[in-house]
């Protein structure tokens, strides 16, 4: 582990045998999350990784750092506790498309009411993993599953235009097949002081024969140089494109106050209630008189 | 009227006609003025309309129990005396205007209309009422001024309803009445309901965090809570759900916040993957549940003790677990305190139930104690040799030092998946053995540590009333009823419902002829766990669901004959 004084390296940050499927676009994003994280010299316990349930969910595992695995559909709001209790802290969540649209798809909409400062990191490779093949939030209409024989019947979700259409602080799309690009978008994510989504399109090797990687590495298109992401009207039209050319990039990014910015830490430093402390409370109580 | 030492006044109308604060402020009057009160608020769940009544039995001894009988009514609405009649004592006195209806010989018919005041009859009703009762002008006059803060117009136009009120009583020869017995020099009480005196001890607890989405009867303890976030940098966020909020007490204690859910069955319901991922990661959370009738949305606004099996049980898998219900609000503060405490100490979820009975009762009580610290068992525990950090290493007591992310270089790791020692994910069956095995011999602290039932009376009685969380009062003024009649009765009262140490309170069960349950449920949910976990069945019960409170009348009606 690195001292406090050297630079951070990549190796800091372990390397773990993972119960993933040979060729699985979660390997690199692993490797472009630590890149991401050496590149902004962020220490192991610096960083809290909190993560639902899922194939991507166990993503945290695999390297060093502090974690937090939860439930599915609920890493959001545990990170939001987690911020606002430690805002020192580098908070990242990262999960599937399952996880984070579906079963949590109100703490998704919550979360970027709040702004609050976390790096959402959502593995969406359009189906259920780790159930084994089933439809997922953004599976294509038509999708054909062993749940969804006939193909799936609704809509998927866009969480790049939903995003952008409620103002999210920082909204990203890339794909793991990009590892530069990914990286990149990660790490101004992290930076990024408020909510930011990183919409990661991946291959399922396993249970995915239509979004592979092939079908992405044709659509995927970096958004041009001079792209305005400040400029709402242009993102929601941007955020709507998919089909034969899928933007990757930051789509939008504006300067609303983070959440936590509105709290005191809410974290407690010592055990002893200080004369002060002790003397409001007694105010407090005696107020009921 | 001058052979009683309390009086029971009800104020009944409609929501919207100001009974809530006529009845704070009467209350709060009353309490300055050193006499003791039990409040109980029955109210329907709307904004505007309806039937709600606040009820304030006050006394200058020791009040335990609301009582139903009433001897002053205070009709805000033509519908107060209607549904109230039945419950006039026999010296019984109704305060209504002209228009209300009700038979002359029963009525003081107040002009609010001569005196100006129609706009502010709950105001000049409380100058009558406070006459009648012989309080001092003054006490009432600066409770109302203060309740105003600096809203100075109106307050203007309430203080002259208040006077006209008075005067009126007074020139009508109303002026004391029902006074009541004064009271000595007596210390200082303060006046709060159960969700204040939680929210106080919340905070003498050291509370960080608190995340709630609102529901009766729970939703003042947030709201007390965020009126002082500032003062004790707390953070209370309303939650987009209850499964949100639960999800972020968990994180903002994972790392480091002391904290703090709270809800009713309903939305609890929602929590409950929460309780088990607090028993999994092992993280420190007290839960509140107000409890309110079910199943389903029931009766929002009334008051049950029916979800005992569900809060015992909330949670798949096994883990151990505490669950406190408070008897009175001085308990109700005491026990917040115990249970974040506790929840501190076993690293895990902790319950405190209520009900609205008790959430919305004011009382008069001395003021707590502060304390000197908080407890933190865990939490900047000693690293120990060999290795690096394991947050959930194997440790005799099944308590592993709990270390906070970010707070020094050590990786603090949890998972909800089965865990190694260091917290990350394994399928190592042997290691899952392990593991459910630590968790659970947690159990052996929290029982050690739990507090026992309060048994009060003869030994060996011929009747022995047992009750839990709430209804402590009404049933220890039933029993002291009984025993002025000569029966020889004895009570026990459960403030924490489990972990139970049968070998602390079994014998007072098998000495007692007669065994008697009092609970606000129908199926006798606190009976049948006594019988599960004792072996004693309880032969006889008094129960209540149809949403009131249990009152020591109740208790005397219902209890089996020979009893």
């Amino acid at each position: 582990m690195a001292d406090n004084k050297s630079a951070v390296r990549i190796e800091d940050y372990g390397e773990y045998e993972t119960a993933w499927c040979p060729g699985c676009g979660n390997f690199a994003i692993l490797k472009a999350v630590k890149q991401a994280l050496v590149s902004l010299n962020l220490r192991p316990h610096q960083v809290l990784f909190v993560s639902g349930i899922g194939q991507a969910a166990k993503a945290p595992h695999y390297l060093n750092a502090n974690v937090f695995n939860g439930l599915h559909g609920r890493a959001l709001p545990v990170a939001t506790g987690a911020k606002l209790a430690n805002p020192e802290l580098t908070v990242i969540v990262e999960s599937g498309d399952g996880c984070v649209y579906g079963e949590g798809g109100n703490h998704f909409l919550a979360a970027i009411r709040r702004n609050i400062n976390v790096a959402l990191l959502v593995h969406n490779n359009q189906v259920y993993g780790l159930t084994k093949g089933q439809s997922s939030p953004t599976s294509e209409e038509g999708f054909v599953t062993k749940a969804q024989p006939h193909g799936s019947y609704a809509a998927p979700f866009n969480p790049i235009a939903v995003a952008v259409a409620m103002h999210a602080g920082f909204v990203a799309r890339s794909f793991s097949g990009l590892e530069d690009h990914l990286a990149d978008m990660i790490r101004q994510a992290v930076l990024y002081p408020g909510f930011a989504l990183v919409d990661i399109l991946q291959p399922c090797v396993s249970f995915n024969k239509i979004n592979t990687y092939k079908w992405y590495h044709d659509r995927c298109r970096p958004l041009p140089s001079d792209y305005d992401p400040e400029h709402w009207d242009t993102a929601m039209k941007t955020a709507l494109e998919w089909g034969e050319q899928i933007p990757v990039g930051v789509l939008y990014r504006n300067n609303r106050s983070p959440f936590e910015s509105h709290f005191n830490p809410g974290r407690r430093n010592s055990a002893e209630l200080s004369a002060s402390e002790r003397q409001r409370l007694t105010d407090v109580i005696l107020s009921y008189g | 009227m001058t052979d009683h030492n309390e009086i029971n006044i009800c104020i009944g109308g409609e929501a919207g006609q100001g009974l809530i604060t006529m009845g704070e402020l009467l209350a709060r009057s009353l309490v300055r003025s050193g006499f003791n009160i039990v409040v109980t608020q029955e109210y329907m769940s709307r904004i505007r309309g309806g039937h709600n009544t606040f009820a304030i039995r006050v006394g200058s001894g020791p009040i335990l129990a609301p009582r139903e009988s009433i001897d002053i009514l205070v009709a805000l609405s033509k519908e107060t005396i209607t549904l109230q009649r039945s419950r006039l004592s026999p010296h019984a006195l109704i305060l209504t205007d002209e228009g209300n209806g009700a038979p002359a010989e029963l009525c003081l018919l107040v002009p609010y209309k001569d005196f100006g005041a129609e706009k502010y009859e709950n105001i000049a009703a409380l100058g009558v009422v406070a006459a009648m009762v012989g309080i001092d002008k003054a006490i009432v006059t600066e409770t109302l001024r203060q309740s105003f803060g600096k809203k100075s117009e109106l307050l203007d136009q309430n203080l002259a309803a208040l006077s006209a009120g008075w005067t009126w009583a007074a020139n009508q020869e109303a002026h004391g009445l029902f006074a009541l017995p004064s009271v000595k020099e007596s210390a200082k009480k303060i006046m709060l309901n159960g969700n204040d005196a939680m929210a106080l001890g919340a905070l003498c607890a050291g509370l960080k965090f608190c995340a709630f989405y609102p529901m009766t009867p729970a939703t003042s303890i947030p709201q007390t809570l965020a009126k002082y976030d500032r003062d004790f940098n707390l953070v209370v966020e309303q939650a987009e759900d209850e499964i949100a909020a639960i999800n972020m007490a968990l994180g903002a204690s994972f790392c480091g916040a002391p904290a703090m859910v709270a809800t009713s069955g309903g939305g609890f319901a929602l929590m409950a993957e929460g309780v088990s991922l607090a028993g999994m990661t092992e993280t420190p959370l007290v839960i509140v549940v107000g409890q309110r009738p079910g199943p389903a949305t029931g009766l929002p606004t009334r008051t049950e003790q029916a979800d005992l099996d569900f809060i015992l049980h909330a949670g798949h898998g096994e883990f151990p677990r505490a669950v406190f219900a408070p008897g009175t609000v001085e308990e109700c503060f005491c026990l917040t305190r115990q249970a974040f405490e506790l929840a501190e100490g076993s690293q895990g979820p902790v319950f405190i139930m209520t009900d609205q009975f008790i959430a919305d009762s004011f009382r008069s009580v001395s003021p707590f104690k502060v304390p000197e610290a908080i407890f933190t068992d865990g939490a900047g525990a000693e690293i120990f040799p060999g290795g690096p950090y394991r947050r959930f290493v194997f440790t005799p007591t099944g308590i592993s030092p709990r270390l906070l992310p970010g707070m020094s270089e050590n990786l603090a790791v949890a998972d909800s998946d089965e865990h190694t020692e260091d917290g990350h994910i394994t399928e190592d069956l042997m290691i899952r053995k392990r593991m459910v095995e630590k968790r659970l011999s947690k159990f052996k602290g929290i029982a050690e540590r739990a507090v026992p039932p309060e048994y009060e009376g003869d030994t060996a009685p011929d009747l022995l009333l047992i009750s839990w969380g709430s209804t402590k009062g009404s049933m220890r003024e039933a029993a002291g009823t009984k025993r002025a009649e000569g029966s020889k009765v004895a009570t026990l009262h459960f403030s924490q419902v489990w972990p139970l140490r049968p070998e602390g309170f079994i014998e007072y069960l098998r000495s007692a002829k007669k065994t008697v349950c009092i609970e606000s449920n129908a199926i006798g949910q606190f009976a049948r766990l006594i019988r599960r976990e004792c072996g004693f069945e309880i032969k006889n019960h008094v129960r209540r669901y149809d949403g009131l409170a249990i009152t020591p009348e109740y208790i005397l009606r219902n209890l089996p004959h020979g009893g």
